[in-house]
């Protein structure tokens, strides 16, 4: 195995079985995440991100099922784990920030005993110890320490309830964590020194990150690798500057895009065509399809697999295959 | 030039009662808030949660009656009219929600929920007129066919597709003005795009004016680039002008941290980002707002008269500013951070 | 009619509320036909004692000779009767109040909610018990209106809260800025959201009479019908001699048996409304 990978999953696979029919919500994704630096995965609802990022943890929701694959954590495969295992791996080794945290914490406990709690359920420490870690965390994640750990989750702002939550996520010296859409529902301010702090948590401890959001645009500043879901499959991954400057998806490029910004020219911004696919009654061929603008007849009979396309950088795109290079367009 | 709607000296102050005999607290949500609507225009009306502008849209709609202050309707007093012409004010000024899953009442199909507003307010006579006008709207809206969507609940509808039955809707009763309560940031980013487009349309096509109100600048940008921007902060206007002038060369501070916050999908200029030109992260509460100017506890410019005396809106230059210190703010250029 | 069919297509594609439906109806036959195939004969014949069950005597006969399975198809006219017409006034003085309370608001919401918690923090059943002591009960009628007098305040609270809920909702406060008239916005916007609540109260409330009804009935309060099934109950305990007599235990068991199924009944019904009357839950 690779020495600079974290988490390894291989052609991962889960469906979640409905009354209205069995849903593919993450088709045979292979992924790497590289120690000591941040992934940032995209995609709409509905892509299969938040899916993926549960099955990290070995937590999918009943009715999911994952089908097939594995996940490695440093080698080994945490699908394969017994439950004492899978105690210690959760939160000890990864531990997440899950979308709108800042709601989960218990309203009647001070964010004190909360993270009190949190640690003893997992490892034999001293209170002293907890509180003079807890204090170390949220002084780092720009709070004062005296006055949030004696305080309950309401007397506290959205932006500062999200802090206390990665400082939460960091208590148990984790490898890796897991952020699902860390700054949805804050404001621009609020996002901004959100990622300004994930930022120095990844430099300064470096601790792994894997980022999941919907808006390409604010990965930007953090991501050092992003990748791009759409219906369950990883559509394209590669260096963070290589898919903003050169994607190679059409999907990538839509995305990027359709993200109205205030530096852009706004004449060439443009939304997607069509709408996000019903996992349900999923399009042949490339999922993608009706919505491309170069979608060729191959693109509707023939899912395109994950290729090579530049350095650390893959896609999954008939455009884009070298054996069809006659067929790729202008 | 004749105003289609406006705004002076609009107050809003809530009481919160706590409990029996607990004394009640205020929240100013708007302060002395003067602004002017031309018929036919686009505002942004951008700021953070808890700024004030979803109290502004309520106030605009008519949903909450200002506790002082005046809503001039072609100059005419909206609380001072007969009971006609508020309901012409009424059909005037509609609203367009947030979540559109919220804004449409799940027992209810689509042809229910948007036949009702023309059958009820007599902009048709039977069902048979209310089928044909309903299509027509849907048309408008660009969800064809429309038989395809007329019997169908909400549920049963895209994110994007319930947003264009938003839009139908508010267009229904021929309004002047459309106020949009951050009608994209539910929308799957891919398609918010095309939203926003059909509202520029249906501004040209229709010649409906809208506020447009968002915390998302690049967004407002988008839709009012020939209009206006209006920036708040803790339920005051302390910025406001024409985009294009506004963004070139923002003066408040606030708009300044702002803009500098805006994630820019370019990683060269995003992973150079500089500091937020802010003293504070916290955003003070309402409840117990600073004294004189507002923003004072987080302005890096402020100084003793700050903290004393709150800023009158100014005229300077084509744009009005609440600050006092506007000379010494220095200027923000977009892409500064290279 | 096609929301009728719906509504039983659905009910029928849930196992058990398909079971429910099915035990209800049958209960509901037994009320409105049965009388009308069976003669009830009150006649004490000795002879007849304690027959067991035959052709003639489905389910043998009780102390006094007299058929047991006619008795209790009698009762479930009674039975079914009270039940329903509690829910009814239940529902109309619940609703009604618990809509008007949510939807006014102000001091008006204050008083009635005064009422309401006043009414909640006495118990139910031994006021039940008074209650039925000092009117004298004659008729399904003046039954229904003592057992309703007490159950329509948690009906009253949870209505208030759920309109209270539903007028702050975006789709409620579009309805005003469009300027569409209360009317409207109470029966056609409002009442659809809390229907598959009330049907479910309804059915709910009418289980919970009949357990009040029978237990009334079994304390010899309300002694009005020799048929009514805790009456029959209150009869197979003091002048049967209740498990103590092994002869008399198809009468003592039959009425117990019937209410059980009954109550079963409802829930399993209960179980299927919401998913039926709720578009989005129906597929």
């Amino acid at each position: 195995m690779n020495e600079q990978h974290l988490l390894e999953i291989r052609d991962l696979t889960i469906e979640f079985a409905l009354r209205s029919g069995v849903i593919r919500a993450v088709d045979r994704v292979s992924l790497d995440i590289p120690k000591g630096r941040v992934t940032a995965l995209v995609g709409e609802s509905g892509s299969g991100k938040s899916t993926l990022a549960s099955a990290i943890l070995n937590i999918v929701s009943s009715p999911g099922i994952i089908k097939g694959g594995s996940i490695a954590f440093n080698g080994s495969d945490i699908l394969k784990y017994k439950a004492n295992q899978m105690q210690k791996y959760r939160w000890t080794d990864v531990s997440m920030v899950f979308q709108a945290a800042q709601n989960t914490l218990n309203p009647v406990m001070r964010i004190g005993e909360q993270m009190t709690e949190t640690v003893l359920s997992h490892k034999k420490m001293s209170r002293e110890e907890i509180v003079k870690k807890a204090s170390r965390l949220l002084d780092y994640v720009r709070l004062e320490p005296d006055r949030v750990l004696k305080a309950y989750p309401h007397e506290l702002s959205g932006g500062m309830k999200q802090r206390v939550m990665i400082a939460f996520s960091l208590l148990l010296d984790p490898q890796l964590v897991i952020f699902d859409e860390p700054t949805t529902a804050l404001d621009v301010i609020t996002q901004d020194y959100i990622f300004d702090i994930l930022q120095k948590i990844n430099r300064e401890m470096g601790i792994t990150m894997l980022l999941l959001s919907h808006d390409i645009a604010v990965v930007a500043r953090v991501a050092d690798r992003v990748g791009v879901m759409y219906a369950g499959k990883l559509v394209e991954i590669g260096d963070t500057f290589e898919i903003f400057e050169n994607p190679k998806h059409p999907y990538t490029a839509g995305l990027i895009k359709a993200a109205p910004s205030l530096l852009d020219d706004i004449g060439k911004t443009k939304s997607i065509a069509g709408s996000p696919p019903n996992l349900l009654k999923l399009p042949t061929g490339c999922a993608f399809h009706p919505r491309c603008e170069s979608a060729k007849d191959i693109c509707r009979k023939v899912a395109p697999d994950l290729i090579a396309v530049g350095d650390g950088h893959t896609a999954a795109c008939h455009l884009h295959d070298p054996f069809r290079k006659g067929e790729k367009p202008a | 030039m004749s105003s289609l709607l406006e705004l002076r000296n609009v107050s809003m102050i809530f009481e919160q009662k706590s409990g029996m005999f607990g004394q009640a607290r205020t929240i100013p949500a708007l302060t002395d808030v003067n602004l002017e609507i031309h018929p036919g225009e686009i505002i942004a009306l951008v700021g953070e949660s808890g700024c004030g502008k979803t109290t502004l849209g309520k106030v605009i709609t008519g949903l909450y009656k200002a506790t002082s202050g005046e809503l001039l309707f072609y100059g005419k007093n909206i609380w001072s009219l007969s009971k006609a012409g508020f309901g012409e004010y009424r059909h005037s000024v509609q609203l367009v929600q947030q979540d559109s899953y919220a804004a449409l009442n799940p027992m209810r199909t689509i042809f229910q929920s948007l036949s009702a507003p023309i059958l009820e307010n007599k902009l048709v006579k039977n069902r048979k007129e209310a089928l044909d006008k309903v299509s027509q709207l849907l048309e408008i809206v660009e969800l064809s066919p429309p038989e395809q969507f007329l019997e169908k609940y909400p549920h049963q509808l895209s994110g994007g597709q319930r947003q264009r039955v938003l839009m139908a809707r508010a267009i229904s009763l021929n309004p002047k003005l459309i106020v949009a309560d951050e009608p994209v940031s539910m929308v799957d980013v891919s398609l918010r795009l095309s939203i926003l487009n059909l509202m520029a349309s249906l501004n040209r096509k229709l010649g409906i004016a809208f506020i447009y109100i968002t915390h998302d600048l690049a967004t407002a940008r988008y839709i009012a680039q020939n209009g206006r921007l209006a920036v708040m902060y803790l339920g005051k206007i302390v910025e406001q002008g024409n985009m294009a002038e506004v963004l070139s060369n923002p003066r408040h501070p606030y708009l300044q941290a702002l803009l500098t916050a805006v994630p820019i999908p370019n990683p060269r200029i995003a992973k150079a980002k500089r500091e937020l030109p802010l003293k504070s992260l916290e955003m003070p509460s309402l409840l117990n707002p600073p004294t004189g100017c507002a923003f004072h506890p987080r302005c890096l410019y402020a100084s003793r008269k700050c903290e004393e005396e709150a800023p009158p809106l100014a005229p300077c230059g084509n744009r009005v500013i609440a600050c006092h210190h506007e000379e010494r703010v220095p200027v923000w250029k977009l892409a500064s951070a290279k | 009619m096609r929301a009728a069919l719906d509504f039983f297509r659905i009910i029928c594609r849930n196992k058990r509320s398909l079971l429910g439906l099915i035990i209800l109806v049958m209960f509901l036959f037994m009320a409105a036909v049965g009388p009308l195939l069976f003669k009830l004969d009150m006649t004490v014949s000795f002879e007849g004692r304690y027959q067991p069950p035959s052709w003639e005597h489905w389910l043998g006969t009780d102390f006094g000779g007299r058929d047991t399975f006619i008795q209790l198809v009698y009762g479930s006219q009674e039975v079914l009767t009270v039940a329903f017409l509690t829910a009814v006034i239940t529902m109309l003085v619940g609703a009604v109040l618990g809509l008007v309370s949510g939807l006014i608001g102000g001091r008006l919401d204050r008083s009635i909610m005064l009422v309401t918690n006043l009414f909640l923090t006495i118990p139910n059943f031994p006021i039940l018990i008074i209650l039925a002591a000092l009117f004298t009960i004659q008729n399904p009628f003046s039954f229904a209106l003592v057992l309703s007098a007490w159950s329509w305040p948690g009906l009253t609270r949870t209505v208030r809260s759920q309109i209270i809920s539903l007028k702050e909702r975006d789709f409620i406060v579009i309805c005003r800025v469009m300027g569409l008239s209360h009317f409207h916005i109470i029966f056609k916007e409002l009442l659809p959201n809390i229907t598959s609540y009330l049907s479910i109260n309804f059915i709910m409330i009418m289980r919970g009479a009949i357990t009040a009804s029978v237990g009334i009935m079994l304390l010899g309060l309300a002694p009005y019908s020799p048929t009514n099934w805790g009456q029959m109950l209150n009869l197979a305990i003091s002048q049967t001699g209740g498990i103590f007599n092994p002869l008399g235990y198809i009468y003592l068991a039959s009425p117990i048996v019937c209410l059980a199924l009954f109550q079963l009944g409802c829930i399993f019904f209960a179980n299927g409304i919401d998913e039926a009357l709720n578009p989005r839950l129906r597929q």
